[in-house]
């Protein structure tokens, strides 16, 4: 990738030590934005309440205990029960771990599948590029949530179907992003000697211009996962996502929110908090991105 | 797309609604009453035709006409997102104007960062805050929008209010993030340093030069959000149990009532494209370019 955008045969300026790859200079700048690094904090902690959180728990977040059940919090369990007894605290660091799973899955699949389809049609242009832009966007016309539901009621509810609904859903605004970089990049010179080397369309695209539109799909990726966030707490909470009995947050919301005019806000605000913050989180860190590369 | 997504995917209807382990002739004689027996391009073209003639089929499950539902919902939703746009279109406006007149003060920061913070959360989350907030801790508003029958308007409105602030939080981000671009843009443009060099006040500045090109692209975003509303409201009315449009194809889709689902769903589609049109129609109103360029 270096060979083909670093300018190479540039006079060496005076000031040679200072001077960094692009793509150090993008780590640099990172590492000195205050938003990205809050969003990664962030981010991180989720990471690791995931991976490690449920041998730190002081409690099995599965396990009822009726007798303790809507118990408010207290030095025992710090964010109180649920109305079967199961600890607030160790749920919600568990809890982590589906969306964690299901979300950046989703954005995988839409970065790839929107990433070849915007280089496709970025590359052929003509009546490929107006058919298929067309059904993208009547394809984004319609809301997330009802595809997903129609999604899943035809095909029942699973992980799964989950990832491939956001991930499909998502593709096309992917897609979209990648084709305007590609359009613009296709003018250049080297596409114009690749051509003249008679390297395959295949080629063309994916060696030669997938390297260079690699800012802007990073950048609209993690955009989109926070946005697969959004969208998996939200079907989940609808009953359409991750299904029990998983300590996933927008579920333990849907099953405890019915109680909450009686009183019992512990049982859903911890939740409510922790996804208002891995949200935030990654639009921080997507802030961060962004601005790293377009300054 | 919305039939072959309805017919098409759910398989069985009869074996649906009567469980496993009904007899296959009950099965049968269900599929004939309900005609999903009959080849699928004879179902599509009745479909159509009797939907444009205002009859959108029979519900699966209340075995009575799908329309009297649909529209009573419809109506339903149309008040909920009717209180939320009336409160944050302004506001929204107002927000990313102010914004802007105090381009990267503090006010300007809060606003901007506020604003998207909170664009950014799913509606169930700011949802249940606002109802802990609101109706549990403060009991200053109710948590649940069922008024009581015969209640009158500000009754309604009273009910309303709590819902609709979930979505006004989503929508005020947006709108006052388009609002705050479009002024930049129009505060930085020749006709206002014109304008304010020519000696007028600087609030007929503001109000008939600024403002005028500004909020353009900001009625674009509006219309946009509508398709973003309608998701908003299946969640929202969830959320407060409210019998809205949105827990309609919610309730029809857990139920596999699929005419139900069907209807509500191209119900939406019909709503969306009414308000794109409306937003057309506004943004040559307001601006003479498109609207002298049609004429000649």
């Amino acid at each position: 990738m270096s060979a083909t955008d670093t300018p190479a045969g540039m006079p060496s300026a005076p000031d040679t030590a200072a001077r960094r790859s692009p793509w150090g200079e993008v780590l640099h700048s990172l590492l000195r934005s205050g938003t990205f690094l809050t969003g990664l904090a962030i981010v991180l902690f989720w990471i690791a309440c995931a991976l490690f959180g449920e041998h730190f728990v002081p409690y099995d977040p599965l396990a009822d205990d009726i007798i303790n059940a809507l118990s408010p919090p207290s030095a025992e369990h710090w964010f109180g029960t649920d109305q079967i007894g199961r600890d607030v605290f160790s749920r919600v660091i568990v809890g982590s771990r589906d969306i964690l799973t299901v979300a950046p899955l989703a954005t995988l699949l839409a970065t790839i599948a929107g990433t070849a389809l915007g280089l496709i049609i970025g590359y052929f242009r003509g009546i490929v590029d107006d058919v298929v832009s067309r059904v993208l966007e009547a394809f984004m016309a319609i809301p997330v949530v009802i595809v997903a539901l129609l999604a899943i009621v035809a095909l029942g509810t699973s992980k799964a179907t989950v990832i491939v609904v956001i991930g499909l859903s998502f593709a096309p605004i992917i897609a979209r992003t990648v084709r305007s970089a590609v359009l613009a990049e296709r003018e250049l010179d080297y596409v114009a000697a690749a051509k003249l080397r008679h390297e395959g369309a295949m080629h063309t695209m994916f060696v030669e211009i997938l390297p260079n539109v690699i800012p802007p799909i990073l950048v609209e990726t993690t955009v989109r996962l926070g946005y697969a966030i959004f969208a998996v707490a939200t079907l989940s909470f609808m009953g359409f996502g991750i299904q029990p009995p998983s300590p996933d947050w927008g579920l333990s919301i849907s099953s405890n929110y019915g109680m909450i005019g009686g009183g019992f806000w512990w049982t859903v605000l911890f939740d409510a908090l922790a996804i208002a913050s891995l949200v935030i989180g990654v639009n921080l860190v997507a802030d961060g991105v962004h601005g790293a590369f377009n300054d | 797309m919305v039939f072959l997504g309805g017919q098409v995917l759910p398989g069985n209807v009869g074996r649906a609604i009567l469980g496993p382990f009904a007899d296959q002739r009950a099965v049968d004689a269900l599929n004939h009453s309900l005609g999903v027996d009959r080849p699928l391009l004879v179902q599509y073209g009745t479909w159509i035709w009797n939907f444009l003639h205002g009859d959108m089929g029979t519900s699966y499950i209340f075995r009575a006409p799908v329309a009297p539902f649909v529209i009573e919902a419809l109506g339903h939703s149309m008040k909920l997102a009717l209180v939320a746009f009336v409160l944050v279109v302004p506001i929204g406006i107002l927000g990313g104007v102010i914004a802007a007149l105090n381009l990267n003060r503090p006010l300007d920061r809060i606003i901007s960062l506020g604003g998207l913070s909170v664009t950014v959360l799913p509606e169930f989350v700011t949802g249940i805050i606002l109802i802990l907030i609101f109706g549990v801790w403060l009991r200053w508003l109710p948590i649940a929008a069922a008024w009581p029958k015969g209640a009158g308007f500000f009754t309604q409105l009273y009910y309303l209010i709590l819902p609709s602030l979930p979505l006004f939080l989503v929508l005020f981000g947006y709108i006052a993030r388009m609002a705050r671009s479009g002024m930049i843009e129009a505060l930085d443009s020749d006709y206002t340093r014109t304008a304010v060099l020519k000696g007028l006040p600087w609030r007929t500045v503001i109000w008939r030069h600024v403002l005028r090109n500004a909020l353009l692209p900001t009625i674009t975003v509006i219309a946009t959000q509508t398709g973003y509303l309608i998701g908003g409201l299946v969640v929202i009315e969830t959320l407060f149990r409210y019998q809205g449009i949105g827990s309609l194809i919610f309730t029809a889709a857990r139920g596999k009532d699929f005419p139900m689902l069907e209807a509500g769903i191209l119900t939406i589609g019909i709503v969306y494209a009414v308000a794109t049109l409306i937003a057309d129609f506004l943004y040559s109103v307001l601006n003479p370019r498109i609207r002298l360029g049609a004429e000649q």
